[in-house]
This record gives structure tokens, sequence and C-alpha cells, in this order.
């Protein structure tokens, strides 16, 4: 007999999707049943009462979790969460209900011992619920009372060797896609940038010291599968700068249908056969490409490194093999004021331990943010409220047209004083020689 | 429920205290054949939807499941895969960065099995645990934030929303039969913990009703200043009211704010900085639809989310609004769109009054951007257009009857 009668949630049961209630459910009477005598250090029936409380938003249509609190393990400032219910009286299972967020390994690979491990304490000392993972990519431990905090530091640090994430206004969590570990496409080692910075900049990640929030994320080729475009402060997206690899014999096999194109990924649909000059040629943005005595030809001066053709043709087609990344910065949600994507600021940079070109660059353009930013700014808004130029100036950086999508369309230029021969300060009266009043 | 001491001592926190370790190295949970050819990767293919195949330079293969999860999960849902994984993997798996989760196998003779296991796997409720899907040209699993279930903000709930949505596209995720890859996103209010400002589909909660004011509690709980400040259009003022008071009944002066409700965009950031501010509410709060984003540089730059579905109520348990107009988007784009164009490039390439007609979506004034400059960038600043049945465009037509 469930704790709490949940007649709405229970309609998320069906549908062949997984179903979290059903998960829930379930667990809550895994808990009760405790086949392996667990000691739980905190309430048996949390599960019941999550549940309990969110039938009731689901009849309220309104959240019942308290705003903040402020709650964390002894020297960090960030990696827990606060959480209360406001309705603790009949939920007293969760009228603490804290989130913790454990620093996932980059590429998210685990051995079954680390996250059984992970899964054994989080049973023993939460409610047994967690993401996989947290939209920055931690692993997030969803529920826990404020006295089993330090005890959870205690013991991921101590058995488990393993730390918190970062929550908010610090470093966040870096996170990268999978790169060199299983693509072909990623230009550079992104797990190994992700780990690298995540350890250099470990103070910055535990003890608030910014205006906000500061994300990195690392994308091993233009496809963007970790949305560091859309989604850090500082994007890393590899490049490279040479040649296209091609292999021809490969692409007479994609013309002659030997191989499905795109890596398969259309397979359910009716396509027609293999047509190289409509689905690669043609739509090659850059129009850099031809074919010649049945040969595939790249001007690869022209290619802007699109990835679709690679895409199509992944048997025929490799990124070149001079690689690096270039760097963008300041994307956003919309929070405060409107969306932001990260703009273009290095166009190449090489992507080689220990990183320090671009250690480099994200300490200078710390040191601005933190001297200029607002209580709440982010580097986006405040690189819109200086302008592009001052953003050059702290990095130390020259202006490239790769800058730009197209020149400014207005002549407001702010020039510098320094700039203009003679300066800014004249002598009226000199000028009043030339020019009656 | 006796109390067990991990060994912290309380009165002495910094003893054996273990800070700043950061994450474990990933190259610790590599399976033996990705370790192997870490870096030597040559070709990929899917060999069927949920299923892929890497190819490394030495001839090693890697063949690997793709499933999609819940997201939010419990410890035994974990131990589950982790059990699949020890028994198929050699105990190893991860997680894509879309909420999937991936078994890897090192030769293909070790594929059937492991994928008739995953498929095996029911709740008792009978949804699948580990449904294999989510390769190219289709549907992958939804990236979402925590919604009712945790979080203090939210405007309308995640998992459930998610849950409804996938039910009803479980066969696109299953299947590769759409133009391009179809990223579904959603972000339970404005913060946007999901950052679904950039996905083909974006589904956000919203809030439509200005903060309400405690005015007896906020100058004890929050800095007055910082929320007057995190009001991004100016709309929250200082202001002394006279209040009566709900614990002695007296009347007294307190010193609270005022908001232009005019003026608010409900956004909710003074109820992030003032817990004093709150928003929430079961006829305000809903979803806003957001279509045609994108954040991979294929073929066309990565663009933001377009506001196509200015509110849809919130519908618990079973969200059948939003379930049946995303089903019409994507129907549509399956139907129009050209093999790689993505949700936003077809869109473009028809042209948005051509969208909301093919999608059969309402237009109204919500759906025209006033915010500011990039607003006006937004507008039609030519004379190319296309005309539509839909949506009568003459003068007459346009003539609201008073």
């Amino acid at each position: 007999m469930p704790k709490h009668e949940t007649p709405l949630l229970d309609q998320l049961i069906s549908g062949p999707w997984p179903s979290f209630v059903d998960d829930l459910k379930s667990y809550s009477e895994y808990r009760h049943k405790n086949p392996k005598n667990v000691e739980y250090q905190i309430p048996e029936d949390v599960v019941d009462d999550l549940l309990g409380v969110l039938e009731l938003s689901y009849v309220d249509k309104e959240t019942h979790w308290k705003h903040g609190g402020i709650v964390g393990v002894f020297g960090y400032g960030g990696g827990v969460i606060g959480r209360y219910c406001d309705q603790p009286e009949k939920f007293s299972g969760v009228a603490h209900f804290h989130t913790l967020r454990v620093n996932q390994p980059n590429g998210k690979y685990y051995s079954t011992e680390f996250l059984r491990a992970i899964c054994d304490l989080w049973e023993f000392r939460g409610s047994g619920i967690m993401n996989m993972h947290g939209s920055t990519g931690d692993m997030v431990f969803l529920g826990t009372r404020t006295e089993q905090l330090e005890e959870i530091f205690y013991e991921l640090t101590h058995k488990l060797n393993q730390d918190l994430g970062g929550s908010g206004s610090n470093l966040r969590t870096p996170s990268c896609c999978l790169g060199q570990s299983r693509c072909e496409w990623a230009c550079y080692n992104t797990q190994e940038a992700a780990y690298q910075l995540t350890h250099e900049y470990q103070d910055e990640l535990h003890r608030p010291a910014f205006p906000y929030k500061f994300k990195f994320k690392f994308d091993g080729c233009p496809n963007c599968c970790v949305a560091s475009i859309a989604r850090s402060d500082l994007s890393v997206i590899g490049t490279w700068k040479d040649a296209i690899q091609i292999d021809q014999e490969a692409v007479q096999a994609y013309i002659n249908g030997e191989i499905p194109p795109n890596g398969g990924a259309h397979a359910d649909g009716d396509w027609g056969p293999f047509d190289i000059q409509k689905e690669v040629i043609d739509l090659c943005p850059t129009q850099c490409m031809w074919m010649e005595d049945g040969k595939l030809m790249i001007n690869n001066k022209e290619c802007t490194r699109c990835m679709h053709c690679i895409n199509v043709m992944p048997r025929a087609l490799r990124p070149g093999n001079d690689r690096g990344a270039s760097i963008l910065v300041g994307a956003k949600a919309p929070i405060l004021d409107g969306a932001q994507m990260s703009s273009l600021l290095v166009p190449f940079i090489r992507m080689e331990e220990p990183f320090d070109e671009l250690k480099e660059l994200i300490e200078n353009i710390w040191d601005w943010w933190m001297e200029e930013g607002k209580n709440r700014e982010r580097l986006g808004e405040l690189i819109k409220r200086k302008g592009f130029r001052e953003l050059l100036n702290v990095a130390g950086l020259k202006a490239v047209p790769q800058h730009v999508q197209e020149p400014r369309h207005n002549p407001y230029i702010y020039w510098y004083e320094d700039e203009v021969p003679g300066g800014w300060q004249r002598d009226i009266k000199e000028f009043r020689k030339r020019h009656q009043r | 429920m006796a109390f067990i001491s991990s060994g912290y001592n309380p009165d002495k926190p910094m003893e054996n205290r273990i800070t700043d370790i950061g994450n474990r190295h990933y190259g610790e949970f590599l399976p033996p054949v990705i370790k192997k050819n870490f870096g030597k990767w040559l070709w990929h293919e899917i060999l069927e939807p949920g299923v892929l195949m890497h190819k490394a330079e030495s001839g090693d293969e890697v063949y690997t499941v793709r499933v999609g999860e819940p997201r939010l999960m419990t410890v035994q849902y974990i131990r589950e895969a982790l059990d699949i994984a020890d028994k198929y993997c050699d105990g190893y798996l991860r997680f894509t960065t879309r909420n999937n989760i991936e078994f890897m196998v090192d030769s293909k003779d070790k594929l059937e099995a492991l994928k008739k296991e995953l498929q095996s796997k029911k709740f008792p409720g009978g949804s699948y645990m580990f449904p294999i899907g989510g390769t190219g040209a289709g549907v992958t699993n939804i990236v979402h934030t925590q919604g009712w279930i945790h979080c203090h903000t939210p405007a309308t709930d995640a998992s459930g929303p998610v849950k409804c949505v996938m039910d009803d596209l479980f066969e696109d995720f299953q299947k590769m039969r759409l133009p391009a890859q179809l990223r579904i996103s959603l972000a339970c209010c404005l913060n946007m913990c999901g950052a679904v400002h950039c996905s083909d589909i974006a589904i956000l909660g919203y809030h439509r009703k200005p903060p309400m004011i405690d005015d007896e509690y906020i100058d004890k709980l929050c800095e007055i200043p910082l929320a007057i400040a995190a009001c991004p259009v100016g709309a929250v003022k200082p202001k002394k009211k006279k209040i009566k008071s709900e614990k002695t009944g007296e009347e007294i002066e307190v010193k609270s704010v005022e908001v232009n409700q005019e003026r608010c965009m409900f956004c909710g950031n003074c109820y992030t900085m003032c817990p004093s501010m709150p928003l929430a509410d079961h006829e305000g709060d809903g979803i806003v639809l957001m279509a045609g984003g994108k954040v991979s540089n294929r073929i066309s730059a990565p663009k933001f989310s377009k506001v196509v579905v200015a509110f849809i109520e919130n519908e618990p348990p079973r969200w059948p609004t939003l379930t049946k107009t995303i089903r019409k988007i994507v129907d549509a784009y399956a139907k129009g769109a050209k093999k790689y164009e993505r949700l936003g490039d077809w869109a473009e390439r028809i042209g948005w009054e051509k969208f909301f007609e093919v999608c059969d979506l309402d237009f109204s004034h919500h759906l025209i951007d006033d915010f500011r400059d990039p607003a006006y960038y937004t507008w039609r600043q030519t004379s190319n257009f296309k005309f539509t049945s839909k949506f009568p465009y003459e003068y007459a037509d346009l003539k609201v009857e008073k």
C-alpha cells in the first residue's frame, strides 16, 4: 500500500518510453524491503514522499520546493544546492532534499565498479535518486539531509577519490564530447583538455569569486555535439588548417551505392540512390567542391570546415592532419538580455598538453571579467556592454576579419585618442583664428 | 536509523580533509577496445537505428548500442544497466550528452545477445527500461531540466512532459526516417538550465503573471537593492508600505518594493534574487514552444530557436496539447524538408509564413519580437514574402473588427 495515492502520476506509467514514475515506485518498494539491509541515513520513505509532493504539484500546477537555502560543505562555495519542501508536515521524508553535483569523468565513461560504489553511497546516505546527468554534465545526487552533506563529501573524497562539481558564481564543471575515445572527427583530445582544466582551476570551481557562472565546453569538431557554441562562456571547437583527406576509391564506392551515405543515418527514409552532386557538392556552403575525371576535388582554401561532406562520406573524407581548435566566447541562455551564441575570438589555437596558450587566454579574460563584470553579468553580456574591441584589448589580440560576419553597419567608431594625429586637446582660440564666430 | 559516521569529525572539519581533487581521470573508465584505439578511429556506420560500428586503424571494431534513459533515475535502474554492462561489456558503459546510455562490445557476434537483453527489460507497468534508438536522422532523447520534482522556479514539469512527448515520438526514436536529426529540449523556466535556445524544437516553461510581493517578509529575507537591480526592464522600485501585520494584526510600516506590472516580462530574475517575489501560478504558467534552432555548424551556422507557439497550458499528467502540437511540426517537417535539411533550415527555405501554414499553427502579435535591438532584425525588411491561404493578408483582412 503506497504512502500517498498518486492517480495523476500513475498515468505516466503507460507508454513505451522509460517511465520515471514506474522507476520511482519500484524503487520505493525496494527501499522498504531493503534486501541488502542498508542502514539508511535519511528517511526510508523519501521516495514515497517525493512521489507525494510531485503528485501535489500535478494537482496544483505549481512547484512545492522552497527557494534556496544556504548549505554546503566546509570550505566550498558550490557543489551543493539547498532544497526544502514547502509542505514539510505532509512530506517529512523530503523536508530537506538537497542536491549534490558530483564531477563526472570526462566523456561520461564509467566502470561498473565505480558507478556501483556511487550508487551504494547514495542509497546509504541519500534518496537513491539521481540525474545521469545534470545539464552541465555532473552526476547529480537528488535529495539528502543537511547532516549527511559532510559525510557524503568525506566518503566521496576518501573512498572514491572523487570531488564535487561547480554551482553558483564559479567555474562550472567543464564538459566535453567523447572526443578521440570513439570519434574519428575529434581534432584534439577533448577529454584531456576538460580534465586538465578541471584540475588546473579547482579553486575557481569550488570557491565563488566570479560575477556569475562561467562554463567551458570542449567540442572536438564543428558538429558541436556538446553544444559548446550555445552553452558555454568559452567554447573550444576542434578544427583543422590543411586539406580534407580524400580516399578517392571510397568516394567511388559511395557513388556506386556500395556504402550508405551519412553513415547510414537515413536508412528508414525513401531518399532514392545517393547522388554526390545533389547531396554533397551542391550543399557545400562555399561551393568549393566539384568532380573532375571521376574524382572528387576540393578547393580547401575556400572550405570553412562545416563538416557536411565529411558527415555524408565518413569513409571517404576525413578532417586534415594539422589540427587544433577555434575559440569562441560569450554564449548564454536568455537571462537577462536575451540569448547569445559564442562569438569567434581565436580562429586557431593549438590544443596540445599542457594547453598553456588556452590557459593564458582564459586567465586574461577572467581578470577583465572579475574587474569589470557586474553582479550576475555573464561574459557575453560584458562583451556586449564594453564592446568587442575591449575584449581584444584584454586578451591582447589583434582584430582580423574572421572576427565578424560583416563589418559594422554604422560609422560610429570609438576612436582612441592616440589613434588620431594631434590628439583631442585643441585650442578654441586657434580654431577661431581660422573660423569667425 | 542509527547515524553512521563516515569518519568525518565535525569538531575538526579540517582533520584529514581531502579537497580540490577534481574528477577521476577518464582513462580509468575506458573499455579495452576504446583505450587501445584511442585517437585512431577511421570511420563509423549506423548499422541499424541505435546501433553504431566504429572502425579503427588497427582493424578493430567497436559496436555500440544506444538506449534512451529517463535522466531522472534511481540507483536500482542504474544497477540494472550495470548488470548488463558486466554481463556483456566487460564492465564498462557510457552516457551521452543527450541522456542516452551506450553499451559497447568489441565484436559483432556479441551484439545480438546484448540487444535482446536490452529490449527485454521492462518496468512493471510495461514501459521499456532501455529502448534502443536515438541515432541518425531521427529523434534522440530530450535534454531536460528538473521541473516540479526538484526546482523552485519552474513554470512547468520536466520529466512528465518529456515522457509524454517521447511516448508520442517513440517511433521516430527507433527509426531514421526524418530529413536530418531532430533535437528536442525542455527547460522548465527561462533560466534555461537546459539551454534549449538552440534546439530544433524547444519546450520552455514560462510564467505569465508578474511577481506577488510578500511585503511583511521581503526586507527580512532579501537584499532589496539586489532584487531591484535584478530586473532587466527596471520594473521593480523600492516602496515603503503601510500594511497590517499577519503576525500581530497591527498596522506597521515596512520596506518593500513595487512592480510596474505593464513592464514585467515575467523572466523571474527578481524571484531568483528574492524569495519574497514569487511568480508561479497555476493559470499563468505554461509552455512556450520554440523551433528551428541548432548548434551544429553543418551547412549553415548555428541558430537560435524561434517562438512558434506563444502559450500552451500545463495539462498534467499527459500534456495532450503539447504532444499534438509537436507532432504536427514533426510531421510537416518530415513531409516537407529535403534530405539533410534541419528544421530551421527548412523553415527558412520555405519562409516562416509558410512554416506556420504547413504546420497549421496560429500566428499572433505574441510572435513578433519586441525585446530590444534584435527585434528589428526579425521584422521583414523586404517586399519578398509568400502569400498564404491560412493567413488572409489583404488590408481589409488585417483590420481588427471593432
